[in-house]
C-alpha cells in the first residue's frame, strides 16, 4: 500500500487521531511547500511579431498548464489523495476549456506548431506550468491552489511583459486582454482559497511515513 | 515492426504514453523525464514499435511500462547488457537504456564502463537523485559523503561517484546533463542524444522528494553550462575539473564511429547455432 493511501484514510478519520497520543512522540515532519520559480531563466521572453503569434504563445501557455495539471491529478489519483485529484483534474479542464477558447476566437481548426527549437519560455517552461516537485503526497486542496495561485500570476506577468515589448498597437491591445483575463483568473483563484480549509500546521504528519531514515 | 508502405503521421508525445499512470512519489523528477522522453521521441518523428526502453531495477526503471514502445524491464543493473544485445541483434531499433544511479553505477556499474567502452549506437538515460528510493532511501553512489540519515550516521565519508567524468574517461560519444524540472531542454537533449552515433549517455538530476526533500531546491541551483560542448576529451575533463555538479547542457560530442558488429548479416537459425554448440 502506497504511503499516499495510508495517510489518505488517517487523515480523513477522526478515528485515528487517538493513535497520535498514545504513538511514541514523533516529530512532524516540516514539510514547506514552497512554490517559487526555477532560476534557469533559459532566454529571454519570447519573440512575439504580431497577434496570431502572441495567441499561439497564449494557447501553448494554456495548453502545457493542463496537460501538467492532468499528470498531477493522475499521479494524486494513484496515491489515493482523491480530493486533491479532483481539484487538479478541474484545473486542467478549465486550462484546457481557455486553449480551447483561444483556437475559437482565432478561428484555428488545430494546435498552432511550436516555432522551430521549441516555444521560447523566460524560465524552464510556460508561465502556468506547475513544477513536479511542488508535490506532495499529503498535500491538501488549499496546497493545490497555492500552486494554482502562482500560476496564475506568472501567466499575468507574461502577458504585462508582453504588453511592454509590443511591437504594435494591436499586439499591444491583444496581450492586454490576455493580462486583464489573467488578472480575473487571479482573482478567482484567490476567491476560490479564502473558501478552502488551510492545513493544519501537521499536515504532513504520517504515523507510518515512507521515510524512517531520519 | 510495421512494414506498410505507406508513410506515418508524425505521433505527438501522448502517442508514446501507455495508459498505465505511474506510480511514483508526487513530486518525483522521475515524472518530468517521462514526459521530456515521450517528448523527445515525438520530436524526432519516431513511431513507438520503432523504439526499446531497457532498464533495470529501481523506481526510474519502471519507465518502460509507462510507453508505448517496445519495453524490457530486466534484473538489477543490466539495463546496458540487454540493450546492448538487443542493439547489435537488431540495429533498426532506437534503443534507449533507462535508470537510477543505484542501478546504473553500482550494480550495474561495470556494464556502465564497458558500454561507455563499445560505442554501441544507443542511449542511456539516468534518473539521478543521489539514493535508493525504492529501497527507502540507502546512499547511492553518487550520495554526497556528509549525507547524514540513520542509514547513513555522519555520511557514508566516501567520495561521491562521478558519473560524466568515468563516461569521458571509458570512452562515451556523447555527454551531457540535465535536469527533470526543465523537460523542454531535457527533451532536446535526450532527443539529441538519441541522434548522435554511438553511445550518448544523458545524466539527468531527477528530484527525490520523499527520500531527499532538499534536491526541491535543485531547481534554483542548477545553471546552463557556461561553455558550449567540446569535441576534445582533454578540455571536456578540464571542464569536468571546475564543475560542481549542477551544470546543464552537452559536455562532450565525440567523433568516434559506433561499434558495428561483424557478425554475419543473415542470422543463424536456431538448428546451426545449436549444432554449433553441441559438446
Amino acid at each position: 500500500m502506497s504511503p499516499a493511501r495510508k495517510k489518505a484514510t488517517t487523515r480523513r478519520a477522526p478515528a485515528k487521531k487517538p493513535l497520535r497520543k498514545t504513538a511514541p512522540a514523533r516529530k512532524a515532519p516540516e514539510v514547506q511547500l514552497k512554490v517559487v520559480a526555477a532560476t534557469v531563466a533559459a532566454q529571454s521572453g519570447p519573440p512575439i511579431k504580431d497577434v496570431e503569434g502572441l495567441m499561439a504563445y497564449a494557447y501553448a501557455l494554456e495548453a502545457e498548464a493542463s496537460e501538467r495539471y492532468s499528470e498531477f491529478a493522475d499521479a494524486m489519483e494513484t496515491h489515493n489523495n482523491r480530493e486533491v485529484a479532483e481539484l487538479f483534474r478541474k484545473l486542467a479542464r478549465i486550462e484546457n476549456m481557455h486553449a480551447e477558447q483561444i483556437l475559437e476566437e482565432m478561428g484555428w481548426t488545430r494546435p498552432p506548431a511550436p516555432p522551430t527549437g521549441g516555444w521560447r519560455w523566460e524560465g524552464l517552461e510556460g508561465p502556468e506550468t506547475a513544477d513536479h516537485t511542488d508535490l506532495h503526497y499529503l498535500m491538501q486542496p488549499y496546497h493545490a491552489l497555492q500552486i494554482a495561485l502562482h500560476n496564475e500570476k506568472r501567466a499575468e506577468a507574461f502577458f504585462r511583459d508582453l504588453i511592454r515589448r509590443a511591437p504594435s498597437g494591436k499586439v499591444r491591445t491583444a496581450a492586454k486582454e490576455m493580462a486583464d483575463e489573467e488578472t480575473e483568473h487571479v482573482r478567482l483563484v484567490e476567491e476560490w482559497l479564502k473558501r478552502t480549509p488551510k492545513p493544519e500546521s501537521d499536515w504532513a504528519h504520517d504515523p507510518d511515513p515512507p521515510r524512517w531514515s531520519d | 515492426m510495421t512494414t506498410s508502405a505507406q508513410p506515418q503521421a508524425a505521433p505527438t508525445p501522448q502517442a508514446f504514453k501507455s495508459d498505465y499512470k505511474p506510480v511514483w512519489c508526487p513530486g518525483c523528477g522521475d515524472y518530468s523525464v517521462l514526459s521530456s522522453v515521450t517528448k523527445a521521441f515525438a520530436l524526432l518523428e519516431l513511431q513507438p514499435e520503432n523504439i526499446a526502453i531497457v532498464s533495470g531495477i529501481g523506481c526510474s526503471s519502471r519507465i518502460p511500462a509507462y510507453t508505448t514502445c517496445y519495453g524490457f524491464h530486466g534484473v538489477h543493473g543490466r539495463a546496458l547488457a540487454a540493450a546492448t544485445g538487443l542493439k547489435l541483434a537488431r540495429p533498426e531499433l532506437t534503443v534507449v537504456a533507462a535508470g537510477g544511479d543505484g542501478d546504473g553505477y553500482s550494480i550495474g556499474g561495470n556494464h556502465f564502463l564497458h558500454a561507455c567502452r563499445r560505442n554501441v549506437d544507443m542511449t542511456y538515460v539516468v534518473m539521478d537523485n543521489h539514493v535508493y528510493g525504492m529501497t527507502k532511501g540507502q546512499p547511492s553512489p553518487t550520495t554526497e559523503p556528509d549525507w547524514d540519515s540513520k542509514l547513513s550516521p555522519g555520511g557514508t565519508g566516501m567520495r561521491a561517484f562521478n558519473p560524466l567524468v568515468i563516461a569521458l574517461a571509458a570512452g562515451a560519444n556523447f555527454i551531457a546533463r540535465t535536469f527533470a524540472g526543465d523537460p523542454n531542454t531535457t527533451a532536446a537533449l535526450i532527443a539529441e542524444a538519441i541522434s548522435a552515433p554511438g553511445f550518448s549517455f544523458v545524466e539527468v538530476l531527477s528530484p527525490c522528494v520523499t527520500f531527499r526533500p532538499e534536491q526541491r531546491e535543485w531547481k534554483q541551483m542548477v545553471r546552463p553550462a557556461p561553455v558550449q560542448w567540446t569535441d576534445d576529451p582533454a578540455r571536456a575533463a578540464r571542464r569536468l575539473m571546475t564543475d560542481d555538479g549542477m551544470n546543464i547542457g552537452v559536455l562532450y560530442k565525440g567523433s568516434r564511429a559506433a561499434y558495428r558488429t561483424h557478425a554475419a548479416k543473415t542470422p543463424k537459425r536456431p538448428a546451426e547455432l545449436e549444432e554449433e554448440f553441441r559438446i
